[in-house]
């Protein structure tokens, strides 16, 4: 799987845009910075494309980005109610790793390991991708086995995975208190060095700016209010803004996946739960990887501004409200402080929520429906943002070829008919 | 935060809570006379409704016992709490029990004891 390499389309802004380099920086300080072109264009909706997108967030832009560049497609339009990555894109922790136990969740997340390796280049546009490495704590002797079943599991993968002991945690990150009297203890972890963060803001512009390079138009503040059917084949998207007429519709729209799905009498095995995060005052550099615990669900890394980016599990129950429950950070925090006690003093600048859908088997759908030219990729639950490229890269080839490739094959909707699904629930899927 | 009124205890902070997702899912009596779609409606395809949402809740860390309860997704509004066993009584959300595309399932037919025959589960609503 190591070896096979995604691809990458045309890369770098081969439309004709001008590009971001020191040589424009440069340039552009002689006018003051106040001639620096627009990153896409506000366009208005046509009345009909060869495929729509609807949400205009990181997955699916990346999604029309690859529509585009990999499979010649430039008559589409990403459709968004709001604005470019306002809603899960902007609302992540950022995290990026691909060490998944199960060979399905292994090829899809390599395969956007693979992407993110590249992708500043791709779309001349810094996504800030740091390689700083996500180091997976283990608070117990049993987690800790199970945790050399996966690490195992994960390099006969070909993905690099590698278990530290407690005394290695401590020179790896000394800020951490691997005292064993703790209440969650630093029994051992695993560290993909591969894995680390990415500027989340700058993954949603990058490729819009990229797409629409490439012809694809970007309408933000367009909702969608119905999709139109002729029998069981969809013709077309009614929106706030009009009509548009199109045989091919994608719905990436994540927490609203079962209110769209619902407008096409379509049925997801989908809840919508919020999962929040908070940021910290910037504080002088003090953690320079990325720690998770899935025991507590809890994981911490630093920005480049200097702030603690923290983040929790999801609420136990359904919400729409971009907002959480106390007590879900409450729990997290108090767990981040004895790891770390340099942490106790520092106070949270931000909290908020975003929706996320979850499905029964922890793992997404990337799937074709029983209507024709109605495509979902949904259910990414709590680790959507790592996938980003892979997601859009593999919807896109669905999109465009209506059939899906092999790394997409077993996403399907229909495995919740089959019985085919792909557990990563307690293995990887508990925090992403 | 929300503060639930616990049918058996009063009103207790939500951290005493579980929620057990969303009620009134049957379990078909005879599942091997269903089709495997039939059967996912039952176990796997939810009602994930953006406003009023019937869901089953347990007050896990008091009196241990389950009830039912309808909420807002949007507002976490709580509208009506009512029995297990039960159905809702105001009006919203009745209708929302009504709304909701599992009525219509050949799962839930086929989870009424009067209706397990062949001949009437092939009669319910969106058989194919």
């Amino acid at each position: 799987m190591a070896d096979n390499q995604p691809d990458r389309g045309q890369r770098g802004l081969p439309g004709g845009k001008p590009r971001y380099s020191a040589f424009a920086v440069a340039k552009n300080s002689l006018s003051y910075h106040q001639d620096w072109q627009r990153a896409w264009r506000d366009a208005e909706p046509k009345s009909e494309y060869d495929a729509v997108i609807i949400g205009g967030g990181g997955h699916g832009l990346a999604t029309a980005y690859y529509l585009a560049a990999v499979h010649g497609m430039t008559n589409i339009a990403v459709i968004e109610k709001g604005w470019l990555g306002g809603g899960n894109t902007g609302r992540n922790t950022t995290i990026i790793r691909s060490n998944y136990l199960w060979d399905e969740s292994a090829a899809i997340y390599e395969h956007s390991m693979k992407l993110w390796e590249g992708l500043s280049q791709d779309l001349n546009f810094n996504v800030m991708f740091s390689q700083r490495g996500v180091l997976t704590i283990a608070h117990s002797e049993h987690e800790l086995r199970e945790m050399s079943r996966r690490v195992h599991a994960i390099r006969l993968n070909g993905i690099d995975s590698e278990i530290l002991g407690p005394a290695e945690i401590k020179k790896f990150v000394p800020t951490i208190n691997i005292d064993q009297s703790i209440r969650y203890p630093v029994m051992g972890g695993f560290l993909q060095r591969r894995g680390g963060t990415a500027r989340h803001d700058a993954v949603a512009w990058g490729y819009a700016r990229a797409a629409d390079d490439l012809g694809v138009d970007i309408i933000q503040k367009c909702e969608v209010t119905g999709l139109r059917r002729q029998g069981r084949k969809i013709v077309g998207v009614e929106t706030s803004r009009g009509f548009i007429k199109t045989k091919k519709v994608g719905c990436v729209v994540a927490g609203h996946s079962s209110v769209v799905a619902a407008m096409a009498g379509i049925r997801l095995p989908i809840a919508s739960r919020p999962l929040q995060a908070l940021v910290s005052e910037p504080i002088k550099p003090i953690l320079d990887t990325v720690i998770m615990s899935n025991a507590v669900h809890m994981y911490i890394s630093q920005s480049d501004k200097g702030e603690m980016v923290l983040g929790a599990g999801v609420d136990k129950y359904n919400s729409y409200a971009q907002r959480g429950s106390f007590p879900v950070p409450e729990h997290m925090l108090a767990a981040a402080v004895e790891l770390f006690p340099v942490l106790s003093r520092l106070r949270m600048l931000r909290h908020w929520g975003g929706i996320v859908d979850t499905c029964p088997d922890a793992s997404p759908i990337i799937s074709k429906t029983d209507i024709e030219g109605l495509y979902f990729d949904c259910g990414w639950g709590t680790g959507g943002f790592k996938a980003t490229p892979g997601s859009g890269h593999v919807f896109a080839d669905l999109i465009a070829n209506d059939r899906p490739n092999k790394i997409a094959a077993p996403y399907t909707l229909d495995r919740f008919r089959s019985g085919l699904l792909i557990d990563e629930h307690g293995a990887a899927g508990v925090a992403h | 935060m929300m503060l639930i009124d616990c049918p058996f205890c009063g009103p207790r902070d939500e951290t005493e809570f579980s929620c057990g997702g969303e009620a009134h899912i049957a379990r078909p009596l005879a599942e091997n006379k269903i089709s495997d779609a039939d059967f996912a409606d039952y176990l796997f395809m939810r009602d994930n409704p953006k406003g009023l949402f019937l869901e089953r809740w347990r007050h896990s860390a008091g009196c241990r016992r389950w009830f039912n309860m309808a909420r807002d997704t949007v507002s976490h509004e709580i509208v009506e709490i009512y029995p297990m066993g039960g159905l809702p009584k105001t009006a919203d959300a009745k209708s929302a029990y009504s709304a909701s595309w599992r009525r219509d399932t050949v799962a839930e037919h086929a989870a009424k004891p009067a209706r397990t025959t062949q001949k009437n589960v092939g009669k319910a609503r969106g058989a194919k």
